[in-house]
This record gives structure tokens, C-alpha cells and sequence, in this order.
């Protein structure tokens, strides 16, 4: 009985490790093009960010970085980088989730799901204002 | 400023930050802010912003090593997240009404905190006296390999943790840093658990705590892709880096350089916000 659990535990630790893993690199793939994109396409204009301007942003939210992702402007393809990024250790919170279902430690189930639901409420922007 | 300049500028300080961060224990974010703002001129909002970011790449990058290797106890990292999460949001939200100036003064207060922290000498508390039954309900006992031996430990104050968890968490997100100074005291001190099983269990849960203050501060518009993109980059290079030098080299000097530099920046931020900079 014990060792069947560790096996699972360890199981768990793979996955979630190898998921961290191929998130992290994935969306900074992501930044770095959009990165590139936007010094070639903007390189040369001056900017300044002395003062923060409430009205100067427009990709701020996730169906507008969504959907302007696919014009491949510079910045929404960064912004939609930034956005994997922040999304990876929140998929790691779900995969973590069904890990603990399986290995029926539903306590540890009811957990997770707690922690998903606080960064949900969230990400439906209901803070932000 | 053009873009192009302004970018590789702040690539390379944040390649710096993430080096030293990463060498002294401090992490990135603390370093990257007074640079933008001190530095560059940046409003403090959007250095948050960038900071938040990239403390969600180094420490998932670093975190998925870590969980692997089986030191991550992901139990207690789970269960204290409940209170980092809220505590981020809380900050979050916070920051939106607090005026700039108060930011940075605390900022600088936290900063001259951890420096000192880093130079403490560590103790190791952990113990194997199970007389927590909260410990025991949330299954937050646990072991892990000291070489190669599996090695168990108990968990103590598990309330005293949680509770140290939602101000660590609120700072994080007030202050757009990973707050891993606060994290290992309340899971060092309170809890009492071993050294490596704190800093990398307080490692696994930076990503999820920065995340929950990360996308307030995307809707509020405070996360730029001018400036988050170099940050982001430039801090986990530098420390992947910083991790690879770290273990060959001797950081005992490095650190109190460190800490006297770090001091001064953050004096300079409190000053700053004091005389009415920001």
C-alpha cells in the first residue's frame, strides 16, 4: 500500500516538473519572436515610461490579447507569451489536481480546487477595478 | 529613448539582476525594480508589473527541477497557497489605491529585510516530534532525500504558517516580488521544516502566488510588453546562469557586497519616496 502511493507521488513530481518545464520555454519562445517582431517593426520610435498612463494600454485582458494575437503585431504576440507564462504554474494547480483525484486524496482535491478558483475569480478581472 | 536602446539596456540590468538574485538567494525582483525606477526613470507601476513576470519565470523555471527531484513537499505547497493566493490578490488590489510614493517607501523597508536575511546565518529547526494535529489532517508531514536517504520530518504551527503565508503573499503582490525571505521564515521558523525542503517548497509556490497577482495587474494595464518582455528574458538568463555558477563558487563575501549595495538602493527608493520622487 505504501509504495503504490510513493509511486504515484513520484509519478506526480515527474509531471508536474516536466509540465513547469516545457511552459517556462514555450512562452518565453513566444516573448523572445514577439520581441523580435516589435524591435523590427518599432525599433527606431522613441517611448517613454515615466508616467504610467491608464489609457495608453489596450492588451490587457484575455479575450483582447486572444484575439490580437493573430494580427502578429509585436507586442500582442509578447503579451500573448506573458500570458502562457502566467497560465503555466496555473495549469500546474490543475494538473496537481487530478493527480491527487486519482490517488483519491480528495481533501487534497478540494484544496486545489480552492486555489483555482481564487486565481479564476481573478482572472475574470473583478479586482482590477 | 529609442526602443531598440532601451530594450538592450534593460536586457542587460535585468540579465544583472537575475544573476545576483539568483546568487545571493534575494531573487530577481527585488533588484530589477530599483533599477527601472531608480535607474531608467520607469514609473514604479509598470516596474511592478515586469518584476511579477519575471518571478514567475524564474521560479517555475527553477521549481521544475526541484519538484523532481522529489525536495518540494507539494502538499504543504498547495495548502499554503490558499493563503499566498488571497494575500497576492489582496496586495494587488491594494497597490491600485496606494499612491506610488508609499509603495516604494515599503518597498525599500522589505528590501533592507531580506539583505539582512540573506546574511543571517541559517538553523536548522526541523523536527521529528508530530504533535501537530493539524500537521496530521492536512498530511503535511513528510520526508525527503538527504543523500540518498529518505529522510522524514514533522510539521509544527501549521497556523502560524498559514498566516505568515497571507502577509508574505500580500507584500508579493503589493510590491511585485516573490517575497521568498518572508516564505522561509514562515516555513523555517513557524513550521520547522527542514532548509531544503522551505526554499524549494516556497519556490514551487511563488509561480502560483506571482500568477494571481500577475493578472490583476493585467487588467489594471501595468504589465507592458515593452518593458516585461527584456525583463523577463534578461532575469531568467541571468539566473539560469547565477544557478550554474552558484555551485562551484564561494558566495559568503559576494553576499555582504551584496547586501551593502542592495541597502543603498533601497535607501534611495525610501528617500525617493519620501521627498516625493514617485
Amino acid at each position: 500500500m505504501e509504495q503504490t502511493k510513493n509511486i504515484t507521488d513520484r509519478d506526480i513530481q515527474s509531471l508536474v516538473g516536466n509540465l513547469l518545464r516545457v511552459g517556462v520555454y514555450l512562452s518565453m519562445g513566444i516573448v523572445i519572436i514577439g520581441g523580435l517582431i516589435y524591435l523590427f517593426n518599432h525599433g527606431n520610435e522613441k517611448i517613454n515610461y515615466a508616467h504610467f498612463d491608464l489609457d495608453k494600454v489596450s492588451l490587457k485582458t484575455v479575450a483582447v490579447i486572444f484575439s490580437e494575437v493573430l494580427t502578429f503585431k509585436g507586442a500582442a504576440v509578447i503579451q500573448f507569451g506573458l500570458l502562457m507564462l502566467i497560465f503555466t504554474p496555473i495549469a500546474r494547480v490543475l494538473m496537481a489536481v487530478v493527480s491527487f483525484f486519482i490517488e483519491k486524496d480528495y481533501l487534497y482535491v478540494l484544496i486545489g480546487l480552492i486555489v483555482f478558483a481564487i486565481i479564476m475569480v481573478s482572472l475574470s478581472g473583478g479586482f482590477a477595478h | 529613448m529609442s526602443i531598440v536602446v532601451f530594450t538592450l539596456i534593460v536586457l542587460i540590468g535585468a540579465f544583472l539582476a537575475g544573476f545576483l538574485g539568483s546568487l545571493t538567494g534575494l531573487g530577481g525582483g527585488v533588484i530589477i525594480i530599483p533599477l527601472l525606477t531608480l535607474g531608467l526613470g520607469v514609473d514604479i507601476h509598470y516596474a511592478i508589473g515586469a518584476s511579477i513576470i519575471s518571478v514567475i519565470a524564474t521560479s517555475t523555471g527553477s521549481a521544475a527541477a526541484y519538484v523532481k527531484e522529489g525536495l518540494t513537499n507539494m502538499r504543504i505547497g498547495m495548502f499554503l497557497e490558499i493563503a499566498t493566493t488571497v494575500g497576492a490578490i489582496l496586495g494587488a488590489v491594494i497597490a491600485v489605491y496606494l499612491n506610488a510614493a508609499y509603495v516604494a517607501v515599503i518597498f525599500g523597508c522589505i528590501l533592507i529585510f531580506s539583505s539582512l536575511m540573506t546574511l543571517k546565518k541559517k538553523v536548522d529547526h526541523s523536527t521529528l516530534e508530530y504533535t501537530s494535529k493539524s500537521a496530521k489532517f492536512f498530511k503535511l508531514n513528510g520526508s525527503y532525500p538527504v543523500k540518498g536517504v529518505d529522510t522524514p520530518y514533522a510539521v509544527k504551527n501549521v497556523a502560524g504558517g498559514f498566516f505568515m503565508m497571507l502577509f508574505a503573499g500580500t507584500l508579493s503582490g503589493l510590491l511585485g516580488i516573490g517575497s521568498g525571505a518572508l516564505k522561509v521564515i514562515a516555513m523555517d521558523n513557524i513550521m520547522r521544516l527542514p532548509f531544503k525542503v522551505s526554499t524549494t517548497t516556497s519556490n514551487f509556490m511563488m509561480g502560483v502566488t506571482a500568477a494571481a497577482s500577475a493578472v490583476v495587474y493585467l487588467h489594471r494595464g501595468q504589465i507592458d510588453p515593452g518593458i516585461a518582455m527584456p525583463v523577463c528574458i534578461g532575469v531568467l538568463i541571468g539566473a539560469t546562469v547565477g544557478a550554474k555558477v552558484l555551485v562551484k563558487a564561494k558566495t559568503d563575501k559576494l553576499k555582504i557586497v551584496f547586501a551593502v549595495v542592495v541597502t543603498i538602493l533601497a535607501v534611495q527608493m525610501i528617500y525617493k519616496g519620501l521627498s516625493g520622487g514617485f
